[in-house]
């Protein structure tokens, strides 16, 4: 993939997570109390919440994918060599891959009432 | 015969009186040394003193071995550049009195080999250079087409004259943060230039810079710090020129 | 002989003086960025425990709801404000918007690209980061 395809991600991740963490925190400050907000009742509505769950399956893929990309570009300039530099990209690929996985399986079984 | 005074000179311009400042010079030969050592010289100046002036005076006076590259003495031709008092700057351009400090420390530029005391290796700056085609492209040429010359207004001149003013002198590309780290970097220099040929009129070679500059080390690891144009001593601002620049990339210039 | 590069290192991308307001606005948008992600995937992590029921979230918020780790989040809103406001600074920047005009330097040679309107913005950046975090303790510690 070309970098500055990688890069237009980068940006359009950035301002795709702006806009819908800010739903997220303003979800935990203004609908109630903040400590009420995070009692396990009303989390867990707010999984079921369909398009609530699908908001923050989005903030998910969108922060991994901006976060392990940025990773990236610094540890591509600490060090470089093809082996290394492979080592990193696919590193961050995987990494971001295992969020994305680890978070989705919180979001899907909760949201599916199975817990 | 009687001896005459020598006639005062009547001046209304205030006379310096003569100071006296520290020069730490650090030296470095890798031929016999293990690292940098910084040897100390009391050097008098004048208001108009540069540290050129101050380093040469080290040599003709105190020790004849340090080793400096210097040619113009005005800024013109980029070969003095080093850090002074840990800021990348033109020894020729930079006075004494400016830098308001008793002791002036003098290094070799970082981010390039040492070659001796104050003096570096320029060669990967200018093979960076060199990549980004610092030249006109076109399939045509002067003498072949029919206007004789290319033509170019003054408005197409003011495009790009300013990118056309960098004297190689390399003090971007050491005051740099990715060039501190990252030994692929194409570096501000370069970039600076290839904005330079990309926005001349008269190239034709736009698509092909862009696809050399379009690499994981090329003009995305440029972050906008900006200590490349803080440090130009000619007003060439590489950081303007890589953000026009990135425009091309990015869809938002044609 | 093994030729020394000479290069700055860490040290040197690390370093956020000698170079002005957007050299440090540089070093704290990596230092945001880097404990932004950390945050991340320790956030991830924490709020999997709403799998394991009741007691185990309940756990969970008892050993996060702290008064450490109400400063630590502090710490993260304040990153995240600076980080999100500096951002769009830099995408504008990138973009060519606010870089300035090429013309013909003349003495001093005053870089445009290192203008009044981006220093603002990233006092603006640290200013909001700042009220953002107050208005986090009152809304952590107020209760």
């Amino acid at each position: 993939m070309r970098e500055s395809t990688i890069m237009k991600i980068h940006y359009g991740t950035a301002l795709g997570a702006v806009v819908l963490v800010a739903v997220h925190v303003l979800f935990r400050v203004t609908m109630m109390n903040y400590e009420d907000s995070l009692a396990y009742e009303n989390v867990l509505a707010n999984y079921k919440f369909l398009p609530y769950a699908i908001m923050l399956e989005l903030i998910l893929v969108l922060i991994s994918v901006h976060g392990f990309n940025g990773l990236r570009v610094i540890l591509l300039e600490l060090k470089q060599g093809r082996t290394y530099e492979k080592a990193v990209t696919y590193g961050c690929i995987a990494a971001m891959a295992g969020l994305i996985a680890y978070g989705s399986r919180t979001i899907l079984i909760t949201s599916m009432g199975i817990t | 015969m009687s001896k005459t005074a020598i006639a005062e000179e009547q001046s209304s311009t205030e006379v310096s009186s003569s100071k006296i400042v520290t020069l730490r010079i650090a030296k470095f030969n890798p031929e016999h040394d293990s690292g940098q050592q910084y040897v100390d010289f009391k050097v008098p100046y004048e208001r108009w003193t540069t540290v050129l002036d101050a380093i040469l005076d080290v040599k003709k006076h105190l020790d004849h071995s340090v080793a400096v590259r210097y040619s113009c003495r005005q800024a013109s031709c980029g070969s003095c550049g080093m850090k002074i008092n840990g800021r990348p700057k033109l020894a020729c351009f930079t006075k004494i009195s400016e830098l308001n400090s008793d002791v002036v420390t003098v290094e070799p530029m970082s981010n390039y080999p040492i070659v001796r005391d104050l003096v570096v290796e320029m060669d990967k700056m200018f093979a960076n250079h060199k990549k980004m085609q610092p030249y006109v492209i076109r399939e045509d040429s002067e003498i072949t087409t029919p206007t004789k010359e290319f033509n170019q207004t003054p408005e197409q001149l003011e495009e790009y004259i300013q990118f056309a003013n960098c004297i190689k002198c390399g003090l971007c590309n050491s005051a740099c943060p990715t060039m501190a780290m990252d030994s692929s970097f194409l570096g501000p220099q370069a970039l600076g230039q290839a904005y330079r040929y990309v926005a001349d009129n008269r190239d034709k070679g736009k698509n092909s810079r862009l696809k050399i500059i379009d690499d994981s080390h090329g003009i995305w690891r440029c972050h906008f710090a900006g200590s490349c144009s803080q440090v130009c001593p000619k007003g060439v601002d590489p950081a303007m020129g890589i953000q026009l620049l990135r425009g091309y990339l990015l869809g938002f210039r044609k | 002989m093994k030729r020394n590069e000479n290069r700055e290192g860490i040290k040197g991308m690390a370093n956020p003086g000698r170079y002005g307001i957007e050299r440090f606005a540089y070093w704290l948008m990596r230092l945001t960025g880097l404990g932004l992600l950390a945050f991340f995937v320790g956030h991830i992590y924490e709020t999997s425990k709403i799998l394991n029921g009741k007691t185990a979230w309940e756990n969970m918020l008892a050993s996060t709801s702290t008064t450490e780790g109400h400063v630590f989040l502090t710490l993260v809103i304040g990153m995240c404000v600076y980080h999100t406001a500096n951002g769009i600074r830099l995408m504008l920047g990138h973009s060519g918007y606010g870089v300035g005009k090429p013309a013909r330097p003349d003495y001093p040679y005053t870089p445009a690209s290192q203008n009044n309107m981006h220093k603002l913005c990233i006092y603006a950046s640290i200013g909001l980061a700042a009220l953002a975090m107050m208005y986090g303790i009152s809304v952590l510690f107020g209760e």
